[in-house]
């Protein structure tokens, strides 16, 4: 029977298997050990691995992150913690020229087989420092992998799939989903006894007729509420696809449903320049044109820096009212 | 052995270089990495040494010129070595890196076609002229999404017969599928055609002037006691001075007229002697206009405006006709101001186009009356010495408001109108 | 005291070298100075675009650290990465290709001159930002410890490096998690055209006197002489062996070729007199040989010969890039990602490129 398990359990069970599949797999981060993880995704870990396994890191991102992509050119295979996603900015040298390159730039001669995972969201009234969604800029770096899983289950078998992939991957979660609760089966129900989601596969989360809203990550959840609201208030029938992995890229599943439904939005917590949603409506305008019965439009966090002020900061980010009403304006 | 000092590759932007100064003479020795020379690049300038040791024998290059990459600076001789017989000419300057070999990768090699090559223009625009000719009747470019678009390719639909239900007018799938759906006219083998699929119900936002519309005609056709008054217009006359009057107008570049032109210079003549119609309903008065303000219904895209040709007492046929021409144009590019659209003391609507014989409008408030003008057809009828015999008649309607026109009033008017057209010359007087 | 005194020759490091290894350390440190001046050459012939940031001058330094180097011991370091390439067994051949921009270079023409690797040769790079490597030598040196072998990582840097702010955050973590690794902070004096006073404010001791706050053990000194660096980088290796501490070295040289050859060089920051000063006074191949000839171990009729076969094999190697293919252009997708490249499930589900 598949259990109700939440986001946080979700990916603590992936790490502990991994762990256990693996004895290269090594968690280091600022708080991940003895405090047991900030958002406690790694809670008990350390205790069962000990201090081997598990490395609390100082406040030294572009440091320790640096060292994880070293040891990763040696084999180990690092599993690096971000306590936000924000802070990937102080190690972007690291993450961007380092792991994402050398492969390149070395002829083939070197990998990187390494994990970067963190909350990277807003909509929690830390500020424009804390709610960065860097999910476009590292996923515009060819040699780099993104992922940004909406649901327990996508978040436990994506990120067994990104521990054991030969490539960078950066693994993007969201501290308003950890609490948030899904079914996900156990290991003994599965075939192969062990939940593995592979990169580069989008999920239908929500089958539809009229309209198709493709979506990453927390926004996801967004866009279910909407397609619901659709349904019984309009008689809409909205098609809700989760991308999970951003790059590699599932797009015969987007424009599947796209040749589908004739109509899309693409709803991100992103920033709306670059964002995720420019990149997979240009994709549609040039692969699904002639299926179009109306523009693709976008729907992005306001273009502002995070806002402090809470009742502000929910309006900044898409809510479900917002899509329903795009949506409507393309019928 | 003989060599040659040339231009070098200083820096990774570099393509020409100034020589500077010379540090050496002609007749100098010059050893290996000694300075010989100072080269100015788009960065600094920079000592240049030799690679070669021996005699300067020959400088091609003077101070302060500028040379590209590469270019012979001067000729370094070994010691006793005796000059080529080219020594005044040096050997011309191949282009920068060409004595590096190895294929340079061209597009045209590639193997995996990881790079799409690009298609001839040709071949993309050949299929668009095609498709653009069975919208060929578009005279103006037509609102539809690109799947109507293919769509209506694909069943032979030309778009400007279909009628637009998506956001702003814009011709969506659902419209197509309807417009192929609908019977072919004069197409398609008898009997053979597929039966029209079930269509679900559909439910079409209220535009803004959709709105207007509904709210505007409810009232009046709910607080305003309408009547209805018709009468025949003997069209022969008319169509003949048309005829007459269109072939002067155009032979001299001047517009052409249509029925309805005369039809509301008739209106504006006839006003004139029954002013009772040109007025509106104050409550407790009667306000009787002084001017006519025609309004005029034209049917856009998104429903029905009625732009006003403003003072058209004092207009000539020519100018009715232009300001409709060009009110209508506006209407249509839903260009209108809203003083275009407001003032009207009486309206015309016309829709003997469609091959309505008559109707009765629905008076546009505060005003009393609306005409109501159907189309001309040819129909046998009984004249003066009681023969049946081939004629041509217009139907005219009046819809009042009983409150400030009686009947009596309406049919004057009417009556006086009939006069008027059936004497045209009146028109144009 | 006492120990002063003692030659750095009798280190037992360098009391165990045979004259051939000896002659061998000369003729890498030759090898370099040809390569590059064939490099240089190729330069200015416009067959080499982008940066060309030369080591002549500098080759003692590469040579020594490198050459104490056993099975589970790794090098990394800078852009300035043609002396430590030659010196852990690269060819000159994919050395030069890989300037040329060819596909037979190390990196298949798609790093360039600051980004050589070799792996299979302990070699980890051939970093083009500067001190962007720092954090990585602590990352190999974590990865030895993890897996519990028994060996070291020297990160070469720059002393323009030293005021990054990874390289500090790579001491700290390094020290905290006594990390076996040995940063040899190449002093030639310039940080490109900035000398040292106008760019770095540390103590008197020295730049790598800077490690004293992060609790791990330094030393500074000349590089003109094998003998020194050989003795001095072996202490440090047998700290990182023994105890899997890091080291800091500081190693004074002198670059005798601009920062890369964009570079005015002489005109600009320093004057000719201290170039040629260093010429004559401190150039570490004029060092060594003299070392050797005074042991008897070499004559100047064998140091001619070397001196030509490395110019042969300097010319060979630009002659050998010269005839080979540039890469194809399908080869601009190849070596992003190694699923894509092995063709695994994961390389093969969803797309990766997004071009065209």
């Amino acid at each position: 029977m598949p259990r109700e398990i939440t986001y946080r359990e979700a990916l603590k069970e992936a790490l502990d298997e991994e762990l256990a599949h693996d004895e290269n797999v090594v968690i280091i981060g600022e708080e991940v050990a003895e405090y047991n993880g900030a958002y406690k995704v790694t809670e008990g870990l350390w205790k069962k691995w000990g201090s081997k396994r598990l490395i609390d890191a100082p406040i030294s991102e572009a440091g320790f992150i640096g060292i994880g992509i070293g040891a990763s050119m040696l084999g180990v295979r690092p599993v690096m913690e971000l306590m936000f996603y924000s802070f990937a900015y102080v190690a972007f040298d690291q993450m961007m020229n380092n792991a994402a390159a050398v492969r390149y730039m070395s002829g083939g001669l070197i990998h990187c087989p390494i994990v970067v995972r963190g909350p990277a969201n807003g909509g929690t009234n830390v500020g424009a420092t804390h709610s960065h969604t860097p999910e476009n800029i590292f996923a515009n770096m060819p040699g780099l992998k993104v992922v940004s899983p909406s649901h327990p289950i996508d978040a436990k078998g994506l990120l067994k799939s990104a521990i054991r992939d030969n490539d960078p991957v950066y693994f993007m979660e969201s501290t308003v989903l950890y609490g948030t609760k899904g079914l996900v089966p156990a290991n003994e129900e599965l075939e192969g006894g062990e939940l593995l989601i592979p990169l580069g596969k989008a999920d239908v989360k929500r089958e539809g007729t009229d309209i198709s809203l493709i979506a990453h990550g927390r926004a996801v959840l967004t866009c279910l509420a909407a397609a619901e609201i659709l349904e019984s208030q309009h008689q809409i029938s909205a098609e809700v696809v989760d991308l999970r992995s951003i790059r590699p890229l599932d797009e015969e599943t987007i424009m599947a449903s796209v040749r589908k439904t004739h109509r899309a939005i693409y709803v991100e917590e992103n920033k709306p320049f670059c964002g995720i949603g420019a990149q997979i409506s240009s994709m549609i305008m040039e692969q699904a044109f002639d299926d179009l019965d109306a523009p693709v439009l976008r729907i992005a966090s306001a273009d502002a820096p995070a806002i402090y002020s809470p009742p502000l900061e929910k309006m900044q980010l898409p809510v479900p009212e917002e899509v329903v009403a795009r949506a409507l304006t393309l019928f | 052995m003989a060599s040659y000092l040339k231009m070098p590759k200083l820096s990774d932007t570099m393509t020409e270089g100034v020589l500077a100064k010379w540090l050496k003479k002609e007749g100098d020795t010059v050893s290996i990495d000694e300075d010989v020379a100072e080269v100015e690049t788009d960065k600094a300038t920079m000592a240049m040494q030799s690679f070669d040791e021996g005699i300067l024998h020959k400088i091609y290059v003077k101070e302060g010129e500028s040379v590209p990459l590469g270019a012979h600076l001067a000729l370094i001789l070994a010691e006793g070595e005796e000059p080529p017989a080219n020594v005044d000419q040096p050997p011309a300057v191949a282009t920068a890196p060409a004595e590096n070999q190895g294929v340079a990768p061209t597009k045209a090699t590639s193997s995996t076609a990881a790079i799409p090559t690009p298609v001839s223009v040709a071949a993309v625009t050949a299929p668009v002229v095609a498709a653009a000719a069975t919208v060929s009747t578009e005279t103006t470019r037509i609102k539809a999404s690109p799947l109507a678009r293919k769509l209506a390719r694909e069943h032979g639909i030309d778009l400007g017969q279909v009628i637009g239900t998506g956001p702003g007018g814009r011709i969506v799938k659902n419209d197509v599928d309807t417009a192929a759906a609908a019977p072919a006219g004069g197409g398609g083998s008898l009997g053979l055609l597929p039966r029209a699929q079930a269509k679900a119900n559909q439910t079409i936002p209220l535009s803004n002037i959709r709105r207007v519309i509904a709210q505007r005609l409810l009232e009046s056709k709910t607080t305003i006691p309408h009547f209805y008054l018709h009468i025949e217009v003997d069209t022969e006359p008319l169509m003949a001075l048309r005829e007459q009057v269109n072939a002067a107008s155009v032979g001299s570049g001047g517009p052409k007229y249509t029925v309805n032109d005369f039809v509301m210079r008739g209106l504006v003549l006839a006003i004139g002697s029954v002013p009772g119609v040109n007025a509106s309903f104050q409550g407790d008065s009667i306000l009787q206009y002084g001017e006519v303000h025609l309004a005029v219904a034209v049917a856009i895209e998104a429903g029905l405006v009625t732009p006003v040709i403003r003072s058209a007492q004092s207009k000539s046929i020519r100018e009715l006709s232009e300001e409709l021409k060009a009110l209508a144009g506006k209407a249509r590019e839903k260009k209108l101001t809203p003083n275009e659209m407001t003032g009207g003391t009486i309206t015309i609507s016309n829709l003997g186009a469609y091959g309505i014989s008559h109707f009765d409008a629905i008076i546009n408030p505060p005003q009393a009356a609306i005409l109501s003008v159907g189309t001309i057809l040819k129909q046998p009828v009984v004249n003066d010495q009681g023969q049946i015999v081939p004629g041509q008649r217009m139907n005219i309607g009046l819809s009042g408001d009983h409150r400030v026109v009686d009947g009596a009033v309406g049919a004057q008017f009417l009556s006086e109108l009939k006069r008027f057209l059936e004497t045209p010359v009146l028109l144009i007087s | 005291m006492a120990k002063k005194s003692v030659p750095y020759s009798d280190a037992p490091i360098n009391a165990s070298l045979s004259s051939d290894e000896k002659i061998e350390l000369l003729r890498t440190m030759v090898r370099i100075r040809r390569f590059e001046q064939a490099a240089l050459k190729a330069y200015n012939e416009n067959n080499i675009g982008g940066f060309l940031h030369l080591y002549i001058g500098q080759e003692s330094v590469a040579v020594g650290g490198i050459s104490l180097l056993g099975e589970n011991d790794h090098v990394i370091t800078a852009y300035r990465d043609h002396g430590h390439a030659l010196a852990v067994g690269m060819g000159m051949n994919e050395c030069m290709a890989e300037l040329y921009g060819k596909k037979t270079g190390c990196s298949k023409g798609k790093g360039g001159s600051m980004h050589y690797f070799a792996p299979d040769k302990n070699y980890w790079g051939g970093h083009g930002i500067v001190a962007g490597q720092t954090p990585l030598g602590a990352g190999i040196a974590f990865a030895l410890k993890y897996r519990n072998l028994t060996g070291c990582c020297l990160c070469y840097l720059g002393d323009g490096a030293i005021n990054q702010g990874s390289y500090h955050e790579a001491l700290n973590l390094a020290s905290l998690w006594e990390l076996p690794v040995v940063y040899i902070i190449e002093n030639n004096g310039y940080s490109m055209g900035t000398s040292q006073v106008r760019s770095s404010a540390h103590p008197e001791g020295g730049l790598a006197a800077r490690a004293d706050a992060y609790e791990i053990a330094w030393d500074k000194f000349d590089g003109v002489s094998l003998y020194e660096i050989r003795a001095k980088v072996q202490t440090a290796i047998d700290r990182a062996h023994k105890e899997s501490k890091p080291s800091v070295l500081e190693i004074l040289t002198y670059r005798y070729k601009g920062h890369s050859v964009a570079d005015a060089n002489a005109e600009k920051y320093r004057s000719k007199e201290e170039i040629q000063r260093y010429m004559t006074e401190h150039d570490p191949i004029e060092n060594w040989k003299a070392t050797l000839i005074g042991e008897g171990v070499l004559t100047e009729e064998n140091y001619k010969v070397i001196q030509r076969e490395a110019a042969a094999e300097a010319d060979a190697s630009a002659e050998f890039a010269r005839k080979s293919p540039f890469p194809d252009e399908s080869e601009i997708f190849d070596d992003v990602y190694w699923e894509v490249d092995n063709r695994t499930a994961s390389g093969t589900t969803g797309r990766h490129f997004f071009h065209g």
